[in-house]
């Protein structure tokens, strides 16, 4: 919002052509043009009851609840607060007694027909419905006849119930799915009293965003799965965090009951997530309580199982393996990974690899970009809300960053920006592209550069801000290729900010913090080649799991094989811990503080709500206590010492120091000095014309193991398939649905063939890491792109 | 344009030629074809000038059609009598495209002229779009014809056809560079559609409820946010007759104020029901109602009770206001309004609490479900009066129907003056905490019905048996 008091310190007051000035109840407030009455009185101590405005969606004025008077020229008229524009010298008032009476009036006619279930009601507690009829309400109903009645809550999604006796029809569930999220699954259904929010039939509300609905119901009406009836509103404590399940960094509040996590909701943040989340962020706290958690440490015994032992004998024994493996030289230690944790782990396990002098570190799966794009002009997430043209260079957002995807989907939808969508497939914005330059793998760069000679496009670069998201769009397309195309578009339009989208949730702090190769170390395909050749001696794993996330099958086993012994630092038991030498359980999200970075290098708090399940602890102690085991003093032993000594030794995170910020809305970190790419030849790879080039990416709900571990979501993704282009279906011979043969240069598997107008002709869409069959048999982490064969099985 | 492939006379197979128009001695703007059983047909409105006002039209430039139009002063017929002319020049210059959308969801209790004119003399509508299509600048017109009128929704795309088919709509009309295409749509039979802004969204293809205002008029922001023009179905026919005979002509028929004529559907207890093409502005209510041109007086010769004078909406009036003329600047401060143009008679046999219902109950039934208060306050308005008809409510539920209207209509409520009753009449319109008409309009007909007629109600209550309660004198030793 922005401030129209001008401060003493400006000796110049700029006149806001915009600045309006209204009397609310007497008192002076400061407005907008074009802002509503209920927005400007939401600044002062008076409350006007709402129950269909929300300040983050266009005004309905459906529940009539925030009737108010403005005084005319014909004297006092009620209108709707949330509907009727301030204007200059306007004089409103909110509480007189025709108010009064309109406002008792209209919650007594809400609540005619509301079935005051409260006791038994989620809701109950922190319910607007409740907290209104209480200061706004008339006291007692004078309504005898009997209320409406429908069958008790009916699931409208696999997550999400609705009971339409307590719903008051405000409108806001069905605004926010059209609106916000752009899936108008439920809508009004019936007329006049028996009006209801219904589902289109055998069409469930299966939106990634259908929790958000749950959050801003006014009353009970809307109830999600994993949290009714596990707690009441006063048996709840609440943290203010910052969600992890990807790098968008979305703020929340995380909520407890009896140590237990029972409830994220979203928090508004302006710079970040306006107060929404995606389902799987929402939901995925079921994790943390699951009982697959590991509570103490594992070591290999002499049959070769995994058997429980103290932290005393893991720690030395992990101290041990480093030091045997540092004996032979510091190039066969590698830690991978770290983007899981806390700023403050990464750092600490930096430090740690800092001084056993192991440079090969990577907090990339192979599946990154190189840390270079951070030093490129950076864009922020709220640049996308004033960019003129947003260019989408980036996997499809819908699918691994959902509530950025709100963002640009909203900028496309009031047309404040146009959104240029570079893609191997149609992403879920391609409905809202101005331009859709839809290419096979391969050949950005050239497409890019060839759309330099379109005057259309050029002018629309020209024409303003631009905002490049950059991130990786095709798993089976080399990074290098990512950054060419990056080239081109940086070439055209000199003056854009680039935003790349790495979508492992602290994968930026983590870089930041150290967790990167240096002095020549090696990356994560690095050290897994060199681990299957036998040179790796001590692997870590820190909360990485080659097995199931690195996107090349052969080359992870063979790596995860070849290294002598494997560290792993984890939540639960995966493919890859299971066959670590030991596991040292750790404390996940909720269970220890510190801070994270998000994609647009924002530091904000992650709160501790809950006690670390069983014995496990945070990253960064276990690096402190392997330091002190291996006789390295890493110079701090509690959090806050870990987090003073990160802001003093990384000049990134220096502006962290401001800890109120980091616990609200987070502050950038420090760019360093910028750099410029350098644009390759621009030589396209072809393809031969029998082979189909592979499209992979993830799906939102994957077999990830926050995901797998929450019953609520573990149920909602789908089984891989190959999808290709309907035109391209009979060219293949096999039915949509049939299994066929898929062959790459790496493997050969067997899975369905599907089609889908998203993808191009003569290319395949793969969706990664889902169950059945395992594309990442087909990957080559080593080659630019990937070409298939699809085969009908005979 | 495809062939529309509706089976063509099904409909009127079902309903033989629309009866209910009572010609008379009068002036025709409107109704003049009437007369003939093929009035719907091209041959017969070519035979009797049909498409001259759009030839008339096409030889003027189009802000002088636009004058003469507004210079007729043509009221809007639909409800809240707009002059025509004004709104169509309320819609922004330089903006394109313009709409002309066609409110033929006619659907206010007791009104039906414009499915006369829509089943009689299609191709007058379709003119009278085309020369507001001309005049206001409109580049497409969408025609929204009520849900149930299966009649009206055959003759109109028939008609539709057969000027597409002899070049009157489409592309450069008569040989002009005048250009214009007509949509038909049907509703799905909802009375709120009739609200203009619930139309546009419905057309739009969203469930149709009223839209926000402000924008206050769709003229600024209407169909798929562009400028629109809507019109009623009676005000768009009026235009080819002005057309071929000017607006001097036009205005010399009426007062200055409501030029013209009029269609007025009288029901009820009447002699002689039917829809009757009117002078405006000095026809009474006594002269259609007792005239022997018009209804012929009262059935049976009993006594007149109550008319409603303007739709289901329109607070009622009494025997005390049958000398009103048809001019809304007299109706509106004696407590009610002129609105679609339908009078419901009722005599002094009528059961007055059960008249009430029928018109709650229509008003309950027929709310989108937008706003609260009528929504949940029109519902509980016919629960209360079902239980006082049902001789089970109480003085408290009689009291409690103002409660409740209040909540719909806070402030004073319009109402007719009745001397007997020492009623002084309460200007109409009312002040609503609803977005549109429909809420209030549930409280309307109830609030002055029981105003009316209060005894009527209050005998249908509950008698309460009084227990005589004797006061026991307190011991004074008690007291000490």
């Amino acid at each position: 919002m922005t401030t129209l008091d001008s401060s003493d310190t400006t000796p110049e007051v700029v006149v806001d052509p915009n600045a309006v000035s209204v009397t609310i109840n007497g008192k002076v407030v400061a407005a907008r043009k074009g802002e509503m009455i209920i927005a400007a009185a939401d600044r002062t101590d008076d409350f006007i009851p709402r129950f269909c405005y929300h300040p983050r969606m266009e005004p309905v004025g459906m529940c009539r609840q925030c009737l108010v008077e403005v005084v005319g020229p014909r004297g006092p008229m009620m209108v709707v607060s949330c509907m009727t524009p301030v204007a200059d010298g306007q004089v409103v008032n909110t509480a007189t007694e025709g108010v009064k009476k309109a406002q008792e009036g209209m919650l007594e006619l809400l609540l005619a027909n509301h079935p005051l279930d409260c006791p038994v009601c989620d809701k109950g507690g922190e319910c607007p419905l409740q907290d209104q009829a209480f200061s706004h309400g008339p006291g007692e109903s004078r309504f005898v006849e009997e209320k409406r009645h429908y069958e008790k809550p009916i699931a409208i999604s696999e997550n999400v119930y609705l009971d339409r006796e307590r719903c008051i029809l405000c409108d806001r569930c069905t605004r926010f799915a059209d609106e916000v999220a752009g899936d108008a699954l439920i809508s009004f259904t019936s007329r006049g009293n028996n009006t209801q929010v219904m589902t289109f039939p055998d069409e469930p509300f299966s939106s990634y965003f259908s929790g958000n609905t749950v959050q801003i119901c006014p009353v009970g009406a809307l109830t999600a799965k994993p949290y009714r009836f596990k707690a009441r509103p006063w048996d709840i404590e609440h943290v203010e965090s910052t969600c992890t399940t990807c790098s968008v960094g979305c703020r929340t509040v995380v909520q407890s009951s009896r140590d237990e996590l029972v409830r994220y909701q979203g928090v508004d943040s302006q710079p970040v997530n306006w107060g929404w989340l995606c389902d799987k962020g929402r939901f995925n706290f079921e994790s943390i309580n699951s009982k697959d958690r590991l509570t103490t440490p594992l070591i290999k015994d002499a049959s070769g199982n995994l058997s429980a032992t103290s932290w005393s004998v893991a720690i030395d024994s992990a101290a041990r393996m480093v030091r045997t493996a540092l004996l032979s030289s510091p190039q066969s230690v590698a830690i991978i990974g770290g983007a899981r944790g806390t700023n403050e782990d990464a750092f600490a396990w930096a430090q740690l690899a800092n001084a056993l002098g192991v440079d090969s570190r990577d907090s990339q799966l192979a599946d990154g970009l190189p840390p270079q794009v951070f030093s490129l002009p950076q864009a922020t997430i709220a640049d996308i809300d004033t960019a003129k043209t947003i260019i989408l260079l980036a996997p499809d957002l819908k699918e691994e960053l959902p509530v950025l995807y709100l963002r640009v989907r909203r900028a496309a939808e009031k047309r404040t920006g146009r959104v240029v969508e570079v893609s191997p497939r149609a992403t879920g914005l391609a409905g809202k592209a101005w331009k859709k330059v839809h290419v096979e793998p391969g050949k950005t760069a050239a497409a890019l550069r060839a759309l330099s000679t379109d005057a259309a496009f050029t002018a629309q670069l020209a024409s303003g801000s631009v905002v490049v998201i950059v991130g990786r769009m095709n798993l089976a397309e080399s990074e290098e290729s990512v950054v060419y195309a990056l080239a081109e578009v940086l070439h055209m339009a000199p003056h854009a900010t680039v935003l790349p989208v790495l979508r492992r949730a602290n994968v930026r702090g983590a870089i930041t913090a150290g967790l990167t190769p240096r002095n020549g170390g090696k990356s994560t395909a690095e050290i897994l080649e060199a681990a299957a050749a036998g040179k790796i001696e001590c692997l870590v794993l820190l909360g990485a799991d080659p097995l199931s996330d690195v996107p090349d099958a052969d080359l992870a086993r063979r790596g995860i094989s070849g290294a002598r012994n494997i560290i792993a630092i984890d939540t639960f038991i995966t493919q890859s811990s299971a066959l670590a030498d030991i596991v040292l359980p750790a404390a996940a999200y909720g269970e220890k503080e510190g801070t994270t970075t998000n994609i647009e290098g924002r530091i904000s708090n992650v709160a501790q709500s809950i006690t670390p399940v069983g014995t496990s602890r945070p990253d960064w102690m276990i690096a402190v206590e392997l330091g002190a085991a291996t006789s390295h003093d890493l110079g701090f032993a509690s959090y806050n010492e870990v987090h003073a000594a990160m802001i003093s030794g990384v000049s990134e995170f220096a502006s962290a120091v401001d800890t109120h910020a980091v616990e609200h809305d987070g502050v950038i970190v420090a760019h360093p000095t910028p750099i410029t790419l350098t644009r390759a030849d621009g030589a396209s790879i072809e393809r031969n014309s029998y082979d189909y080039r592979a499209v992979v990416s993830r799906k939102l709900y994957d077999n990830a193991i926050g995901t797998a571990k929450s019953p609520s979501l573990a149920t909602l993704g789908v089984a891989s398939a190959i999808i290709v282009n309907p035109l391209d279906v009979p060219r293949i011979g096999a039915q949509v649905g049939e299994s066929v043969r898929v062959t790459s240069p790496r493997g050969t598997i067997v899975m369905p063939l599907q089609e889908s107008v998203d993808v191009l002709r003569g290319t395949a869409w793969l969706p990664i890491n889902l169950g059945g069959s395992d594309v990442r048999e087909l990957l080559d982490v080593t080659k630019d792109v990937i070409d298939l064969k699809i085969e009908k099985m005979s | 344009m495809d062939e529309w492939k509706g089976s063509v006379m099904t409909a009127a197979i079902r309903y033989p030629h629309a009866t209910g128009f009572v010609a008379g001695d009068r002036p025709k703007i409107v109704t003049s074809r009437f007369e003939h059983a093929d009035s719907f047909t091209l041959e017969r409105f070519l035979a009797t000038g049909g498409y001259a006002g759009l030839r008339k039209a096409l030889e003027r430039a189009a802000t002088d059609v636009h004058e003469e139009v507004k210079s007729a002063t043509v009221l809007g017929r639909g409800g809240a009598g707009f002059p025509a002319g004004t709104k169509w020049g309320l819609t922004p210059q330089q903006v394109f495209p313009k709409y002309l959308v066609v409110n033929g969801d006619e659907s206010e209790p007791g009104t039906y002229k414009d499915r006369l004119l829509m089943e009689c003399d299609p191709h007058q509508l379709i003119e009278g779009c085309l020369i507001a299509c001309y005049a206001a600048g409109l580049s497409q017109c969408f025609l929204y014809i009520r849900g149930e009128m299966a009649l009206a929704q055959e003759r109109v795309a028939v008609a539709l056809n057969e000027a597409y088919a002899a070049g009157y709509v489409g592309k450069n009309i008569l040989g002009s560079k005048f250009s214009v295409d007509i949509v038909l749509h049907w509703g799905a039979g909802a009375y709120v559609v009739g609200e203009e802004t619930a139309l546009i969204e419905s057309l739009e293809g969203n469930r149709g409820m009223p839209r926000l205002k402000p924008p206050f008029f769709p003229a600024a922001n209407g169909l798929y946010g562009q400028p629109t023009i809507v019109n009623n179905v009676e005000t768009l026919a009026n235009l080819p007759w002005l057309m071929v005979n000017g607006s001097e002509a036009y205005t010399a028929i009426g007062t200055k104020t409501s030029p013209g004529t009029r269609m007025v559907a009288v029901s009820g207890h009447v002699k002689n029901p039917g829809v009757f093409e009117i002078i405006n502005g000095t026809t009474t209510f006594r002269d259609l109602i007792y005239g022997a041109e018009f209804c012929g007086g009262i059935l049976n010769d009993n006594e007149l009770k109550a008319f409603v004078p303007g739709g289901g909406s329109a607070p009622w009036f009494t025997a005390d206001q049958l000398d009103l003329p048809f001019e809304a600047s007299q109706v509106g401060p004696a407590g009610s309004m002129l609105g679609s143009g339908a009078i419901m008679v009722m005599d002094s046999t009528t059961d007055i609490p059960a008249a009430a219902l029928t018109l709650t109950h229509f008003y309950a039934h027929e709310s989108c479900g937008k706003c609260t208060p009528c929504r949940e306050g029109g519902t509980w308005l016919e629960r209360i009066l079902t239980r006082i008809v049902n001789g089970t409510g109480t003085e408290a539920d009689l009291q409690q129907i103002f409660e409740v209207g209040a909540m719909i209509c806070p402030g004073d409520f319009p109402n007719a003056s009745n001397e007997k009753l020492g009623l002084a009449a309460v200007p109409f319109p009312y002040k609503m905490t609803t977005i549109c008409f429909v809420g209030p309009s549930a409280f309307a007909p109830l609030h002055s019905a029981i105003t009316l007629f209060r005894s009527e109600f209050e005998a249908r209550l509950v008698k309460r048996i009084s227990i005589p309660v004797t006061a026991v004198s307190t011991p004074s030793a008690v007291l000490a």
